[in-house]
């Protein structure tokens, strides 16, 4: 036994000697001087088909300005944030990362991506801008160029609801009464679920509401997690599933899938994404769904939140950052690149200018009983509010999962679940040696 | 994978002896102990006859039909699955059978060789060198794969193949293994009759110990195989082009595809299947060299 703990010993102290001299090493990659020569990239996405789009820039304007890039597929999601972390520590980070919004600020405060304000800055007419301050950060910094969005909706069967008599609800209030209402003609349907594992939908709500979950003032950060609107978010929630008029099942599991598919729940508050999703779990239901905006708050407002979208970033490991901005600019604003985009990838540019063009002329497949789904789509695009992420949102989101989860299941107290995801998230970033602002 | 993969083979080897060696005239007793393992025979075989089945359902029938009803895409699976960007599974599974293939039999090497060293030669530290090889047993190498990845980058071997292969040499629980085993299987009698006899030493250890330590040896290997072929984390690290992925990365990079696009399920519960195939081969094949274990390494005292 004390053998295990000498081993252990010794090598999280080599571990922590690496950390240190790949941190001494860092602070002196300022290489911003004139590009000339061949130059060759690495990206890491985890956007199917992009290998496709990347040859149309090696052929075309790549070709030109003699800027080669070459794709490494990835897997999505948080793990890929710590890979490139890891990758950064050995100064060994591909140049150019994709990467989620919420996930930005976890990257630059561990100084993984580059300024590209210079190279990419007049880009920024071609987004909306909720969108591009998130790439910001709400400094004159510029860290990434935004690549697709996901604008949130409602989505519902349109036959069922006419079936039971349904409006679309265009509030909250009215949801309630619409979820109440088909409880009591069919019990044996509910018009939604609130789900706990997926944390991108309940921060897209709170941010509907109009909560900022992380925000600066001077050099401190102010967690506000448990703020009031998204208390009022959590007790909404909270409040239908301890009544029992919808659903608390997780999403993405066979049984929701099943649910979908059969008619067991009738409606989905998700993203412009969802018809992909429900092309895999309902597909029986094809054409018999409609998308309209997200409920409001109260009836003066016209607000939506955003549920995933990601962004295209040169890391400070890049020995040719600037070539990597270019192309990070072309990807996201070029014609012809977010037309490939749309058709490899199948995401929702963040482009304004794209989100009518090409290949958004008509309705995905699965709603072609929408035609005007797109020109919808756009619409709601431009009323996103504007979201505030911080260095820990994979703190946040984990708390979320567990405590939700629990609070769900039980059908117990939001609020406290709420306050608990606060208090995590605080004492993570404290003990990263943040400064906090109570 | 892994529970599933180690799950199918472990009730075989552990039941028949149990069964053989029944007291007909207790057959009362048995009746618990038989219960139990054929519950956990359940437990252990009920998620491969899940993937087994689900992998005949196409993408319509698999969250639509009855879980344990047979589908009819199956052979609709394996084509998606092979025309997946250009076939890229069959890459995987050929990186797979590269990493645990040469990377366990380059670990049953060492194994050998240092298991062979520590339980037949008395040197200074021998105890010591063992006792830290020991706690390495005990040490989860997943804490490893963050610090082995700098030491590689340090290396400029990173997206390597050997970035995956070299870090799995190394087994302590295979060295311990073989030691263990080389002490019980290899008397020191035959060692010194080897060396009255003239012999050297590299002849002792390949003409007469290597022989009776085999059955050890195929342990160590099939752990070891099993070990990489299911391992995640030390890849996932290490590489970054999806040409040189395991199985285990291709799937999970089929699963997390952003949120535009839906996870690929029939594609990984597909590949998942396949991918499980190849282990439970190799224990049917190499079972047959445990049996040995009873006629090698007796020596009349």
């Amino acid at each position: 036994m004390p053998h295990t703990k000498r081993r252990r010993l010794v090598t999280s102290a080599v571990a922590v000697a690496l950390g240190a001299t790949a941190l001494t090493a860092c602070g002196s990659g300022d290489d911003s001087k004139a590009e000339s020569g061949p130059v060759s990239l690495t990206y890491w996405t985890w956007t199917p088909g992009m290998d496709k789009v990347v040859d149309l820039w090696n052929k075309g304007p790549g070709k030109k300005d003699k800027i080669t890039v070459t794709v490494k597929k990835q897997a999505s999601g948080d793990t890929l944030v710590t890979k490139i972390l890891t990758a950064h520590k050995a100064k060994k980070a591909p140049d150019l990362v994709q990467a989620e919004y919420q996930a930005l600020p976890t990257l630059v405060s561990n100084d993984a991506l580059a300024d590209i304000s210079k190279e990419v800055g007049d880009s920024k007419s071609k987004f909306a801008d909720g969108v591009w301050q998130q790439t910001t950060l709400g400094t004159d910094a510029v860290y990434a160029v935004p690549q697709d969005i996901g604008p949130m909706m409602f989505y519902y069967r349109e036959d069922l609801f006419k079936k039971y008599g349904l409006k679309v609800p265009t509030t909250w209030e009215q949801f309630a009464e619409t979820a109440r209402a088909l409880k009591k003609k069919a019990p044996d349907k509910a018009l939604t679920t609130f789900s706990a594992n997926d944390s991108g939908l309940f921060a897209g709500l709170a941010q509907q509401a109009g909560a900022k979950w992380w925000t600066t003032s001077g050099d401190k950060w102010k967690v506000a997690i448990n703020d009031a609107a998204t208390q009022k978010v959590a007790k909404f929630w909270g409040g239908l599933v301890k009544e029992g008029v919808i659903d608390n099942q997780p999403m993405y599991q066979p049984a929701w899938n099943k649910a979908l598919n059969t008619g067991k729940e009738i409606a989905w508050v998700s993203a412009v994404w969802a018809p992909g999703t429900l092309t895999t779990a309902a597909p029986d239901t094809k054409g018999k769904w409609a998308m309209a905006p997200l409920p409001q708050w109260s009836l003066d407002q016209d607000v939506t939140g955003s549920w995933g979208g990601s962004s295209t970033a040169v890391t400070t490991d890049s020995p040719h950052q600037a070539a990597a901005a270019k192309f990070a600019a072309w990807l996201n604003t070029d014609g012809d690149a977010l037309n490939a985009l749309a058709k490899e990838g199948g995401i929702y540019p963040a482009s304004t200018s794209a989100q009518l063009s090409g290949a958004f002329s008509n309705p995905p497949a699965y709603f072609s009983n929408q035609p005007d789904f797109y020109t919808k789509a756009a619409d709601i695009a431009k009323t996103t509010a504007p979201s505030a992420w911080g260095p820990n949102v994979n703190v946040a989101y984990a708390t979320f999962n567990d405590a939700f989860g629990a609070a769900a299941k039980s059908k117990s107290d939001f609020g406290a679940a709420l306050d608990k995801m606060q208090d995590a998230t605080v004492a993570d970033m404290k003990k990263q040696g943040f400064g906090v602002s109570q | 994978m892994s529970s599933l993969a180690l799950g199918t083979a472990e009730p075989a080897a552990g039941t028949t002896p149990g069964t053989a060696q029944r007291p007909p005239l207790r057959r009362r007793i048995a009746l618990i102990p038989t219960a139990t393992l054929l519950l956990g025979a359940i437990y252990t075989l009920l998620p491969v006859a899940w993937v087994v089945i689900a992998s005949t359902k196409s993408g319509h029938e698999l969250f639509s039909t009855f879980t344990f009803l047979p589908g009819t895409g199956f052979t609709g699976n394996i084509k998606d699955l092979n025309a997946y960007r250009d076939g890229i599974y069959w890459q995987w599974m050929a990186n797979s059978a590269l990493y645990a293939g040469l990377g366990a039999l380059l670990s049953t090497a060492v194994s050998a060789f240092s298991g062979y060293a520590l339980a037949t030669y008395r040197f200074r530290g021998s105890e010591t060198l063992f006792n830290v090889l020991l706690a390495g047993v005990l040490m989860p190498p997943v804490i490893l794969a963050i610090p082995q990845y700098l030491l590689m980058a340090k290396a400029n071997l990173t997206d390597s193949y050997l970035s995956v292969l070299l870090p799995q040499i190394l087994s302590p629980y295979g060295v311990y293994l073989s030691r263990i085993y080389t002490a019980a299987a290899v008397p020191a009698d035959v060692v010194e009759a080897g060396r009255m006899d003239g012999a050297s030493e590299w002849r002792i250890f390949t003409r007469i110990a290597l022989p009776m330590m085999i059955p050890g040896m195929v342990t160590v290997f099939l752990f070891q195989f099993v070990a990489v072929w299911n391992n995640f984390l030390l890849p996932y690290i290490m590489l970054s082009d999806d040409e040189r992925f395991p199985l285990t990365l291709g799937l999970y990079t089929l699963l997390e595809q952003g949120s535009n696009t839906p996870a690929l399920y029939t594609l990984v519960i597909t590949g998942a299947f396949l991918a499980v195939l190849p282990l439970i081969l190799l224990f049917l094949v190499i079972q047959r060299f445990w049996s040995l274990d009873l006629l090698s390494g007796a020596v009349k005292s």
